[in-house]
C-alpha cells in the first residue's frame, strides 16, 4: 500500500506536511509495510489536505479529504491497519464532480505524480515526446504539430505559439535562447505554480522540444521568488532529468545539446512584457523597450529569443505524442485546447479547473465551482487581473475564449477568475487594480506613470465620498488617453478594469458620486452604523468604541453618535446580538 | 572614478561573507539581481555599504546598482525583523478582506505596513499574490527556520498566531 500525501503551496498552508509527518510516524509506530509518497496540488484546493491511499497494484483505493493531522490516527487504524476504508472522511460523489467535469491536459500528472521523482513522470510517458521530436520529426515537423494543434500564447495574449517558434528559428545568431515567464505577476492566478509544483519535467520537456525547434542553445526559466517551493523542486527536476541525459549535451545522440538555468525574478509585474523580461534577465531594471526589432530578432544579449508562459509549454509534450489534431479537436473557434483557471474569491468550491475553451462562465462558475458562497448573489467575475475587466453576472453565459471574453472588454490573461458577490464595490476593484498599476508602472511613458496616478485619486476620492460630477468622464477620458500613450501591454492594459466598471456598474459609480452610497455596503466612509432594537444594551460595543460614540442607558437601546463615529466596524464586530447594522 | 573607489574600499565592513558570492557572480554579466538577492539572503536587507561594496567589487556604477535595487519589490533597504510577515494583498484576498486583517495585525503589532516592531521580532510587508488564492486570505512567515503560509485567516486567527511565535521567542530570549 502506499499513501500519498497532496503538498502543493496550498495543500502545505492548510497542514499537509504535518499531516505526511503523523502518517510516516504512525506506520513506524505500528510497523506497517506502507509508503508515504507526496504529491503536487489535486485541484480541490477547498478539500485540502488532500490524501490518496493506493493499494498494492498501484490502483487508487480511497481519496481523504481534509485530512489535518489529528484525523490521521482514524485512516491509519480503520484503512492501513484493518483495510476497511473509513468512508467518512473519502471524498463526495459532488465533490469527485470537481475533477471529473474536466479535461486535464496541462494538469495531467500534478496530484498524481511525485514531483521530485523523475521515474513517476517517466511512467507516465514523459520525456517520449522530446526522442519523439528530437529523433523523428525534426524541427519543421514540430513546429508544423503545434501549428495544427492551434497552440496559443497561455500568458494572456494568445498569440499563436508556433508562430513565434518559426520566427526565431528562421533567425540567425551565435547564441539563441528558449525563456520561459515562469514569473505569474498577476495577483489572483496560481495555475503556474502549481505546474511548476506539481509537473515541474512536464515545462523541461516542453521548453526542450521548443529549444530544439527553434534552434536555442540554452533556456532560461524565470520564475518568482514568491514562488520558494517551486523553485525547489524545479532544481530538483532539472538536476534529474541531466542525470538521465534529458538535458544536456548530445541527446538522445542526436548531436542536440541543451541545458537549463533558472533565473529568481524579484518582484516586477510589467516583467509580464517580453522585452522588459528580457532586460530583467540581463540583470537591469525590468522596463519595456519599442518593438521592433522583436525578441525573436533581437533578444536576450541581443539574440534571438523566444518567451513563452509554463502552461504554453506543458501543453507541448501532449501535443508532440497525441498529435496536433487531437488537441485541436477539443476548444472553440479560434481557441482550441484546454485552458487552466484558478477559480477564486467568493466561490464554494475554489481550486484548479481545467476545461477545454469555449465552456460558458456559468458552467464553470456554478456547474465545477457549485456557485457563490454563504447563499449571496453572484455579482461579477474579474477575469485577466490588473489588465482585464469585470464581467457581470448578464453576460454569465459568454463562452470563454480568447475573442468572446475580448468582446466584453475583459482579457482571457493568464486565468485567474476571481468570483464576486453582492458584497463587493464595484468602484473599489477598481480602485484596487489602479492602485496596483500604478503601484507597478515602470514609469517610462508619461501616460502611464502620471494618469493611473490620476485615476487612482479619483477612484480614491470616490471611494471615500467627495466624488464630483464629471468624475466618471474624467475618468473615461483619461482611460482612452492612458490606452493610447503607452508602450506595452500594462499602460495599454491598466485602464480595463475602471472601463469595465463603468460600463457595466455605471449605477454603483453614481450612487457613491451623487448618493453618497455605496450599495454593497463596502467603502467604509460611505457607511451607517446603527443599532436595532434587538440591543440588549450590553455596553459591550460602547466599550469597544475608540472614539466614545456610542451611548445610552441600560436597559433602552444604545445609540450611536453620527457626528463622532468613525465608522471602523469595532461595534459591529463585537456586537453578540447582531444588532449593528451598516447602511 | 578611481579615487572614488579608493574611498569606497576603507569602508568599515569588509563583508566577508559576501565574498564567494562576488566571486562567483561579480564578472558574469547580467548577474546583478542574483547578488542583490544573495547579498538579501545573508544580510536580511541591503545597506548603502553593500550596495558600495558591491560597485566596487563589480565595476558597476553605485548609482545604477540603487536604481536596479528599488525598482523591484523583492528588495529591501532596511533591515528587517526576525519574523517577516508578508501579508497577502492579492485580489481573491482582497475581495476576502485582506485590507481589515492588514489593519487587525497593524494594529495588535503597532506598526504599519513596511515598518519593524520594537522587539525586533516582526516586520509586516504587504505583498502582490503568494499564489494560494483559494485559501485567501492568506500570509506567509519567514523566518529563519524557513517560510510558512497560513490561509484562510481571520482577524482573530492571525492575532493568535502571531501570539504564539512572540511567545516562543520570548521563552528562547529569557
Amino acid at each position: 500500500m502506499k499513501v500519498v500525501v497532496g503538498q502543493g503551496s496550498c495543500g502545505v498552508a492548510t497542514g499537509a506536511g504535518k499531516t505526511s509527518a503523523e502518517f510516516e510516524r504512525l506506520i513506524k509506530e505500528y510497523r506497517l509495510d506502507v509508503e508515504v509518497g507526496k504529491t503536487g496540488c489535486v485541484g480541490n484546493c477547498y478539500l485540502e489536505p488532500v490524501v490518496d491511499v493506493y493499494g498494492d497494484a498501484g490502483v487508487l483505493a480511497a481519496r481523504y479529504v481534509k485530512v489535518q493531522p489529528e484525523k490521521v490516527h482514524e485512516i491509519v487504524e480503520k484503512h492501513l491497519k484493518n483495510e476497511k476504508i473509513a468512508t467518512d472522511m473519502t471524498i463526495s460523489d459532488e465533490d469527485r464532480q470537481f475533477l471529473e467535469k474536466q479535461r486535464r491536459i496541462v494538469l495531467r500528472n500534478t496530484g498524481l505524480i511525485n514531483p521530485e521523482n523523475i521515474d513517476e513522470y517517466i511512467a507516465k510517458g514523459g520525456y517520449k515526446a522530446v526522442e519523439k521530436a528530437l529523433k523523428e520529426m525534426g524541427p519543421d515537423g514540430v513546429i508544423e504539430e503545434i501549428k495544427i494543434s492551434g497552440l496559443r500564447g497561455r500568458g494572456g495574449a494568445g498569440f499563436p505559439t508556433w508562430f513565434k517558434w518559426n520566427a526565431a528559428k528562421g533567425n540567425k545568431g551565435k547564441n539563441k535562447y528558449m525563456v520561459c515567464n515562469a514569473d505569474e505577476g498577476d495577483p489572483g492566478a496560481f495555475m503556474d505554480r502549481s505546474v511548476l509544483e506539481g509537473d515541474p519535467h512536464s515545462l523541461i520537456e516542453g521548453m526542450t522540444v521548443g529549444g530544439y525547434a527553434m534552434g536555442a542553445t540554452e533556456g532560461v526559466i524565470y520564475v518568482r521568488a514568491e514562488y520558494p517551493l517551486a523553485i525547489h523542486r524545479l532544481e530538483i527536476a532539472m538536476k534529474q532529468a541531466r542525470e538521465r541525459g534529458f538535458l544536456g549535451e548530445n541527446l538522445f545522440e542526436t548531436g542536440y545539446s541543451f541545458d537549463l538555468r533558472i533565473k529568481a525574478g524579484a518582484g516586477a509585474f510589467v516583467c509580464g512584457e517580453e522585452t522588459a523580461l528580457i532586460a530583467s534577465l540581463e540583470g537591469e531594471r525590468g522596463m519595456p523597450r519599442l518593438k521592433p526589432p522583436f525578441p525573436a530578432e533581437k533578444g536576450f544579449w541581443q539574440q534571438p529569443t523566444n518567451i513563452n508562459n509554463v502552461e504554453t509549454f506543458a501543453n507541448v509534450p501532449w501535443i508532440i505524442v497525441n498529435g496536433g489534431a487531437a488537441f485541436s479537436a477539443m476548444g472553440a473557434d479560434r481557441s482550441r485546447g484546454t485552458k487552466v483557471f484558478a477559480l477564486a474569491g467568493k466561490i464554494k468550491k475554489g481550486g484548479l479547473v481545467e476545461v477545454p475553451m469555449g465552456l460558458t462562465l456559468r458552467e464553470i462558475i456554478y456547474g465545477i465551482g457549485d456557485g457563490i458562497r454563504d447563499g449571496k448573489a453572484f455579482k461579477a467575475v474579474q477575469m485577466g487581473g490588473p489588465s482585464g475587466g469585470c464581467i457581470p453576472a448578464s453576460l454569465i453565459d459568454t463562452p470563454v475564449d480568447y475573442e468572446n471574453v475580448t468582446k466584453t472588454g475583459a482579457i482571457m490573461g493568464s486565468g485567474g477568475m476571481i468570483v464576486m458577490d453582492e458584497t463587493t464595490c464595484m468602484v473599489d476593484m477598481a480602485r484596487y487594480f489602479l492602485d496596483f498599476t500604478r503601484r507597478e508602472s515602470c514609469g517610462k511613458c508619461n501616460y502611464c506613470r502620471i494618469g493611473t496616478k490620476r485615476m487612482l485619486e479619483i477612484l480614491e476620492r470616490i471611494t471615500k465620498g467627495e466624488g464630483e460630477d464629471g468624475d466618471i468622464e474624467k475618468l473615461e477620458d483619461l482611460a482612452v488617453r492612458i490606452k493610447d500613450g503607452s508602450m506595452c501591454g500594462l499602460g495599454q492594459t491598466a485602464p480595463n478594469p475602471v472601463l469595465t466598471t463603468i460600463r457595466y456598474f455605471r449605477n454603483e459609480y453614481e450612487d457613491h458620486i451623487y448618493r453618497k452610497k455605496c450599495t454593497a455596503h463596502s467603502c467604509r466612509a460611505l457607511l451607517t452604523f446603527t443599532i436595532t432594537d434587538d440591543c440588549r444594551s450590553c455596553t459591550l460595543c460602547a466599550r469597544r468604541c475608540p472614539v466614545n460614540a456610542i451611548a445610552g442607558e441600560r436597559g433602552s437601546k444604545y445609540v450611536i453618535s453620527q457626528d463622532r463615529c468613525i465608522k471602523c466596524g469595532k461595534c459591529e464586530e463585537s456586537c453578540n446580538f447582531g444588532a449593528i447594522v451598516r447602511d | 572614478m578611481c579615487e572614488n573607489r579608493g574611498r569606497r574600499q576603507s569602508a568599515a565592513r569588509d563583508f566577508a561573507e559576501l565574498a564567494p558570492v562576488l566571486d562567483k557572480y561579480g564578472h558574469v554579466p547580467g548577474s546583478l539581481i542574483t547578488i542583490l538577492q544573495k547579498t538579501q539572503d545573508i544580510y536580511g536587507y541591503l545597506s548603502m555599504e553593500a550596495i558600495e561594496h558591491i560597485a566596487v567589487k563589480t565595476g558597476i556604477a553605485a548609482a545604477k546598482i540603487y536604481g536596479v535595487a528599488t525598482f523591484y519589490t523583492q528588495f529591501r533597504m532596511k533591515p528587517i525583523g526576525k519574523n517577516l510577515i508578508m501579508l497577502c494583498q492579492g485580489t481573491a484576498c482582497h475581495v476576502n478582506g485582506s485590507a481589515a486583517l492588514g489593519e487587525a495585525i497593524g494594529e495588535f503589532l503597532g506598526v504599519r505596513d513596511g515598518e519593524t516592531t520594537e522587539d525586533g521580532l516582526f516586520t509586516v510587508n504587504n505583498v502582490a499574490c503568494l499564489g494560494c488564492c483559494s485559501l485567501a486570505p492568506v500570509m506567509m512567515i519567514k523566518s529563519a527556520g524557513g517560510e510558512e503560509t497560513f490561509g484562510n485567516l481571520t482577524k482573530e486567527k492571525a492575532t493568535e498566531i502571531l501570539k504564539e511565535i512572540r511567545e516562543k521567542e520570548r521563552e528562547v530570549r529569557a
